[in-house]
């Protein structure tokens, strides 16, 4: 169910260059079960900004009641929250949205994020690692100083990186990467840019995939129909990124 | 006890808080976190005759204040509409205001005749103010003589009253206020979003794939408020009053300015509960002010 709260912050800390990692309590948790939904964020009390911000989820913490947020402080709301601090309160609203079936890995799965893209395969990896699911990351990011939660993926399986400038790991993009690697698993999960998961359809169209889509977002709960996206249903048929995903199969959504 | 209550034509309200048009779908989200039976009335999303897919994306950008839309209209048509949200709500013991959009009269008088058929639709909505589609809406609602045309056909063939949706995008909207009362309007819903535009300072581009859109929210309250003040002056009609509401104060502001009832738009994105919020505040303000009603508040500013 959806909830909206006034959730405590517990810690809040840079993690790469303009990304944070913003951890905050309350009973909303409680409500969240799949990786891949976002939680709608009220940055400040006034109306100015405006308008919620929709983030990932990128880990879940029931027995404390906690979840954490990563997000990239680059427009006017996402500094403002960036100065919260450990103590404060932010308005949260969510769980929103459907995100990743984890039921329909097998064996292995390849988990493909690009930049800010890359949160929500965290929760997901750590949920498909406990059903016994192997997981493969394959994680691209601008630069070195863009790259962050490396150890975390590492401690979870087989983890590559590709930097745009190739200060660390693969130079190019992911699908540099996908390149070199075998075809030995039955289903993907990706999110990031909308190039990138295009380019991710592409190269998989055999395999059983995922994709968590992103678009400009008003109400984030389906009544505003900002962020609708046409299907290769039909030429009537749409979809709303917020409510119907933002997780949906691949081959479905046209962006 | 606060009596709450508000009679216009066609709606007796048990209050006089509603979403507006566009801002709350069809009911269906905002069912999953409150009662609808709650609110005064719903104005649903805009119908027309037939299915419309709406604008490229974006389609929304934030400005000061306030945000740009540029939906296009999206919405099931007629048949949709009629057969399936309408009945679905139902279920709510609320008042329907059934908003009705158009590219041509023809379509506005099909879209009329069809929908004030439904059992829970008690009042009309016309839009004759919607800024982002390139033909009809805001042609209707900028000319008098058409806008006063356009209100006799619906008139003729609504079952039930019909209200007038007003642009603020014009030079004298009390022209086109009494305009649609000399077409026979029962009631005037005012006002529609006002034409803007952002643009990327990066690029240069326009932020909204149809160039420019509609502002709404916080920002554009004074002119609303203003606009339902002039119309509420010099016409007779009853005003559901809108623009920039986000809390019980800017509520009783559009009453005390003319309106009998208020519709809160682009604060539902905001805060999805601001309209229950709003409804459980108001009979302490209403008392805090020394009115016993709402009806005893509506027009103050007039009256001083």
């Amino acid at each position: 169910m959806i909830k909206q709260e006034r959730m405590k912050v517990v810690a809040q800390q840079s993690i790469a260059r303009h990304i944070f990692e913003l951890t905050v309590e309350g009973g909303l948790v409680d409500e969240m079960a799949e990786p891949g939904q976002f939680v709608h964020v009220r940055v400040a009390d006034s109306f100015e900004p405006l308008l919620r911000r929709p983030i990932s989820v990128a880990s879940i913490d029931k027995e404390n009641n906690r979840f954490t947020m990563i997000y990239r402080a680059e427009g006017r709301g996402t500094q403002i929250l960036a100065d919260k601090k450990a103590g404060d309160e932010i308005d949260v609203l969510g769980p929103l949205g459907h995100g990743f079936p984890v039921e329909q890995a097998e064996k292995k799965a390849f988990l493909i994020g690009g930049g800010i893209g890359v949160p929500p395969l965290y929760e997901l990896a750590k949920q498909l690692n406990s059903r016994g699911i192997e997981t493969v990351h394959i994680l691209g990011f601008e630069s070195k100083q863009a790259i962050f939660y490396e150890e975390q993926f590492k401690a979870l399986g087989d983890t590559h990186i590709a930097t745009v400038d190739g200060s660390h790991g693969t130079e190019g993009f992911v699908t540099h990467i996908l390149n070199e690697l075998p075809h030995d698993f039955d289903t993907y999960f990706s999110c990031g840019p909308t190039a990138m998961l295009e380019a991710v359809q592409w190269a998989y169209p055999q395999k059983k995939g995922f994709l968590s889509y992103e678009q400009r977002m008003g109400c984030g709960i389906g009544a505003c129909f900002a962020c609708v996206c046409r299907t290769t249903k039909s030429e009537t048929d749409y979809i709303k990124v917020c409510s119907d995903g933002p997780v949906f199969p691949a081959g479905v959504v046209i962006s | 006890m606060i009596d709450m209550s508000v009679k216009i034509p066609g709606l007796e309200l048990k209050n006089p808080i509603m979403p507006a048009s566009g801002c709350f779908g069809f009911g269906k989200e905002y069912a999953q976190l409150y009662d609808l039976s709650q609110l005064g009335a719903i104005m649903i999303k805009a119908t027309t005759v037939e299915t419309r897919l709406g604008n490229p994306t974006p389609r929304v950008a934030e400005t000061s204040s306030g945000m740009l839309n540029a939906i296009g209209l999206q919405n099931p048509g007629l048949e949709g509409v009629y057969h399936s949200e309408l009945p679905w709500l139902e279920q709510f013991d609320v008042p329907i205001i059934a908003n009705v959009a158009g590219t041509t009269t023809e379509d506005y008088v099909e879209v009329a005749r069809e929908i004030s058929n439904a059992p829970n639709v008690h009042a009309l909505e016309i839009n004759i103010s919607c800024p982002n589609v390139k033909k009809g809406g805001i042609t209707f609602g900028t000319d008098p003589a058409v806008a006063r045309e356009l209100t006799r056909a619906v008139k003729e063939v609504s079952s039930v009253p019909v209200y007038i949706k007003l642009s603020p995008n014009v030079t004298d909207i009390v022209s086109i206020a009494k305009a649609v009362e000399e077409g026979g309007a029962d009631g005037i819903t005012m006002i529609n979003t006002l034409l803007g535009m952002r643009l990327d300072p990066k690029t240069g581009r326009p932020v909204i794939a149809n160039i420019t859109g509609g502002l709404s929210g916080p920002a554009i309250k004074p002119v609303a408020l203003r606009m339902v003040y002039e119309v509420s002056k010099q016409t007779n009609l009853p005003i559901i009053g809108m623009g920039g509401v986000t809390d019980v104060d800017d509520v009783i502001d559009f009453l005390s300015a003319g309106a009998s009832a208020v519709a809160v738009g682009t604060a539902n994105f905001v805060n999805p509960f601001v309209c229950p919020e709003i409804i459980g505040k108001l009979p302490e303000r209403l008392h805090e002010l020394g009115y016993d009603s709402v009806e005893e508040l509506i027009g103050r500013s007039h009256r001083l």
